[in-house]
């Protein structure tokens, strides 16, 4: 029945790009080739560094002023894009490609208002002055953005990131555009918008029939969105196919790999370690003869170091530039499965209680925290979970002592109280409750060296002189698994995962009781974050130390908590053993964070309407009822439920009786 | 917004306030006895007596300060001990001369330094860039009184296209005026060029390199629109606050100029005050030079918040 086959939307050919690092070009994309259907999701995935942006960037016709397109071809509907006169570009930017960026608050224009924005992509396309105003509000009423007419006055600063993502979704649509790209669109957006944004997009492909280039780090993402994906690595496309297919039964060690760094809801960190990616990322333009992946690669022999792989087709429309793509499955494991031994001990560390904080913004009280109570026992993980805004980092603060709570609040270590603020703390207990932060760029001072930064922290927290602290840092660089070489580094000779290790060591450097990790993988990749997780569960084991452990992503947490707490508002909604949390029956809130988490398995969402309130304006009643999808009726809107605690050791706030809950939510699965 | 405002200006009146009290510190108080000094080390214990009777300096200091101050809020600082006028008087005939100056020098380098800086932004790293950024720079270290002297030894003196003073005649119509001013404005000029080219150069390739140009082109606007509505409006924004912040040194930080170009301005009489030792005069003019920077500083801080949307509409509501 078919003649030729429908001709692809875009076709990338043997495409080669290069940056101008000082006076040499080095080659950052080598020989890529991918080709989009007509209405196809095309994902592009890979670790940071890999190419993906700058591939993206070429489609554009936007690279950096130090790239350049070195060789290939990239055509859209035919139309080679490499060689454009500016007129057919901008033609080709107003018509057929659009594009969505990865951080919508830097986005738009900080001092146009939204509408104007908007309407300015009305008038390229050559609507009359008259109607776009109306097809404005259109455009963002498609998005589903509530009150369009209100929102086209605003300026970028006054609304929030999934906010301004849709309107930025709405600028790339509304020509209905051949190919739309999208890069890492939801990266840094809470999950409960990440998932919002998420359905929306799929909905408008749907709706408009575009073809789609998705560009996430994220394989769980990936997987959800996209028909076919490529795997990229060092620049080279190392394995396309079909999304199912690359991902149930990978056939390249890269892909393998990356898939096993992930943590699952399976598995938790008393089974067994995650599996890590071992060695690093070849430098850009390196002079590799084999395989770029070779020296990472647990299965390559000789012929690997020595000739490289063509991407070879295999079996289910796949490919895979690998020499032995049917031994990737059984691929040896980087790390031993054996999880190391923890000490069971429920003697409580520190109690938290009655523990609120308000602020004062512009003479208005802001409610941060309300009245938290939370026990950390000894060497076990208590997880916080909820949306940003919640007030998380708020009582990471307040228990570091750099916030002081209100007055009635007690935290106590080991029975004693501890005082509010930093200050007056003394050099144990500060050296007792230390923190390691999601940015490990920032966190850590670029001037000093390694053996500076940890030692300063030795010094402070256990008063000894230069000689016992050199000793001590340079135990605790084993401790962290860092070799001698980088005892006198300087940060920016650290990859970002080395740097988080640094961190690690200097939070253990008082030898304490409590580390509030604060997103501590978030800005990692994935394998560099599994080998961060285990060496956090090894340090667990090693010095039965407790974690509080801050993160917004619930595989992390479920894989290494052994107790959570959601929060919402600045109240705890929902505390206990992790296996009941995430078991069930939940509290409706933790019931939509859940559904909203993006995972490598489809299932039903719940999905959450709305943003969360504002800490200044909190609503009457339940803190949650103004986007509960469980909602009950007034009781709800009028009485604030207590956190009861329903069975030992597990509390939950809500109107709704657990046993009723759990007969709603089984329907769900 | 408008408690911005006021919290500016409060700021500004407290700024005001603590600079008065310098200012009396300075002039009236350091020098110790005042009428000996004006009166030098010969004269009579009496001549001294009666003049810091005639002057008030004889009254204890809180009360001499407090008066200073009244009278100064009334617009009274006093009779000027060399040339016996009102110090008002005096200085707003300078105050005059010096705004002539200082709106000529502004006039000529705003529109040629923002010119400058956007044009080296746009060129970045090219020749064109290298020819401003260096050349402004070099003309900003070349002192007054050099760039001063060798424009009136070639523009005066060898081709007399320009008057070597100043000062224009009794009576002198606007363009005469201008004319003469042009002279003394180019000093200015070259000490202001580089510094105002090289904000406008940084703002601009900031808004160059912003995630919201990058929107703008890849929307498909066309070039010189994404550069008027994009990249302009958001790097002139720091721009403007910067040159405000030069009002200050314009009308009061012209000495050398004003003497070269025998020009009467409040920089010169402020000069002439503390040779002569006219305290009243002196501290009147400091005093006024103050306000002057304080207008200047606040009319910028409210002209940058007002086209600031952060701040003109404030955060989420």
């Amino acid at each position: 029945m078919s003649e030729a086959a429908p001709k692809p939307i875009l076709e990338v050919e043997n495409l080669g790009i290069d940056y101008k690092i000082g006076t040499e070009w080095k080659t950052a994309i080598r020989d890529v080739s991918f080709t989009i259907d007509r209405q196809e999701t095309f994902g592009l995935v890979g670790e940071s560094g890999c190419g993906k942006t700058t591939v993206a960037m070429a489609i554009m016709h936007y690279l950096p002023r130090n790239g350049r397109v070195s060789s290939g071809s990239i055509r859209l509907a035919g139309r080679d894009l490499v060689d454009l006169s500016p007129n057919e570009l901008r033609d080709v930017r107003v018509n057929q490609i659009s594009m969505v960026y990865q951080n919508p608050s830097t986005a738009l224009n900080p001092s146009i208002r939204i509408g104007a924005q908007v309407a300015d992509v009305f008038e390229l396309m050559g609507v009359p002055k008259d109607e776009r105003s109306q097809r404005v509000i259109d455009i963002l009423a498609k998005v589903q953005i509530a009150d369009p007419a209100r929102v086209v006055g605003r300026y970028p600063h006054q609304l929030s990131g999934g906010m301004l993502q849709r309107v930025v979704i709405a600028m790339a649509i509304a020509s209905e555009p051949t190919l739309l790209v999208l890069d890492e669109p939801t990266t840094g957006l809470d999950a409960t918008v990440e998932a919002e944004v998420l359905d929306l997009v799929s909905n408008l492909r749907d709706d408009i029939g575009t073809s789609v280039l998705y560009i996430s780090h994220s394989l769980a993402v990936i997987r959800r969105m996209c028909d076919r994906v490529g795997v990229l690595y060092a620049g080279r496309l190392m394995a396309e196919g079909a999304a199912e297919a690359v991902f149930t039964d990978p056939r390249h060690p890269y892909t393998v790999g990356l898939l096993r760094s992930l943590p699952s809801s399976e598995i938790g960190r008393d089974e067994a370690t995650l599996d890590t990616i071992p060695g690093f990322l070849p430098p850009l333009g390196a002079d590799i003869k084999g395989c770029v992946y070779a020296d990472r690669c647990a299965i390559a022999e000789d012929i690997c170091r020595d000739v490289e792989p063509d991407l070879k087709p295999l079996t289910g429309n796949r490919f895979s530039r690998c020499h032995f793509p049917d031994r990737a499955p059984d691929l040896p494991r980087a790390v031993a499965a054996e999880p190391p031994v923890r000490q069971t001990e429920t003697e409580p560390l520190v109690e938290i209680s009655n523990v609120s904080k308000t602020f004062i913004q512009d003479g208005h009280p802001v409610y941060a925290l309300n009245g938290i109570d939370l026990t950390i026992h000894v060497g076990e993980t208590v997880a916080l979970v909820g949306e940003s805004g919640s007030g998380k980092t708020t009582l990471a603060k307040v228990l570091l002592g750099i916030d002081a709570p209100d007055e009635g609040s007690v935290i106590t270590l080991s029975g004693e109280e501890l005082a509010a603020e930093v200050r007056d703390r003394g050099q144990e207990d500060v050296g007792a409750v230390q923190m390691v932060f999601q940015n490990p760029d920032s966190a850590l001072n670029r001037r000093h060296s390694v053996r500076r930064i940890i030692g300063r922290a030795v010094r402070l927290l256990r008063g000894v002189g230069r000689k016992p602290s050199d000793e001590r840092t340079r135990d605790l660089l084993a401790e962290v698994r860092m070799g001698m070489e980088y005892y006198n580094a300087k940060p920016r000779h650290l990859s970002g995962g080395l740097k988080q290790r640094v961190a690690i060591a200097r939070a253990f450097a008082g030898s304490p009781a409590l580390v509030v990790c604060d997103e501590p993988t978030s800005a990692l990749d994935v394998s560099v974050q599994a080998a961060i997780i285990n060496l956090l569960a090894e340090l667990q084991a090693e010095e039965n130390v407790a974690y509080l452990f801050i993160s917004h992503d619930l595989n992390v947490v479920r894989y290494l908590a052994d107790r959570v707490a959601v929060m919402y508002l600045g109240r705890l909604m929902e505390v206990g053993p992790a296996k009941r949390v995430f078991g069930g029956p939940h509290h409706p809130y933790t019931e939509a964070l859940l559904s909203a988490a993006p995972d490598l398995q489809e299932g039903a969402r719940i999905r959450l309407e709305g943003e969360i309130p504002s800490a200044s304006e909190p609503p009457p009643g339940c803190m949650f009822q103004t986007r509960c999808p469980r909602k009950i009726g007034e009781i709800c809107e009028t009485i604030e439920p207590d956190l009861v605690e329903t069975e030992a050791g597990y509390s939950i706030r809500c109107h709704i009786p657990v046993a009723e809950l759990g007969r709603l939510q089984a329907t769900r699965v | 917004m408008s408690r911005y405002v006021l919290r500016r200006i409060g700021l500004a009146l407290i700024t005001l306030l603590l600079l008065s009290m310098l200012v009396f510190i300075g002039t009236q108080l350091l020098p110790g006895d005042v009428a000996r000094r004006v009166l030098g080390p010969f004269a009579t214990a009496e001549a001294v007596e009666a003049l810091n009777a005639r002057l008030g300096t004889d009254r204890p200091l809180v009360v001499q300060y407090v008066d200073w101050v009244g009278s100064a809020l009334q617009g009274d600082l006093g009779q000027s001990i060399t040339f016996s006028r009102p110090v008002t008087e005096l200085l707003g005939r300078a105050l005059v001369n010096s705004a002539k100056l200082a709106t000529v020098a502004f006039v000529i380098v705003v529109p040629l330094a923002l010119a400058g800086g956007v044009v080296a932004a746009l060129r970045r790293g090219k020749l064109t860039d290298r020819i401003i950024t260096v050349g402004g720079l070099s003309a900003t270290v070349i002192p007054e009184f050099v760039s001063g002297i060798v424009l009136i030894i070639v523009f005066a003196i060898i081709l007399d296209w320009f008057p070597s003073t100043a000062t224009p005649p009794e009576g002198a119509g606007f363009l005469t005026q201008v004319h003469s001013l042009i002279l003394p404005a180019i000093p200015l000029v070259l000490v202001l060029f580089g510094y105002i080219a090289r904000i406008t150069r940084a703002g601009v390739i900031e808004a160059i390199d912003a995630d919201y140009t990058r929107t703008a082109i890849l929307k498909g606007l066309p070039r010189g629109r994404v550069i008027r509505r994009d990249v302009l409006r958001n790097a002139l924004l720091p721009t403007i606050a910067v040159i405000a912040s030069q009002v200050g040194y314009l009308i009061g930080g012209l000495v050398v100029v004003e003497v070269l170009f025998s020009y009467q301005g409040i920089g010169r009489l402020i000069f002439d005050a503390s040779q002569k030792k006219d305290f009243p005069l002196l501290a009147g003019g400091v005093l006024v030079i103050g306000v002057a920077f304080q207008v200047s500083m606040l009319l910028a801080d409210l002209a940058y918040s007002w086209l600031n949307p952060r701040i003109r509409v404030g955060a989420k509501s």
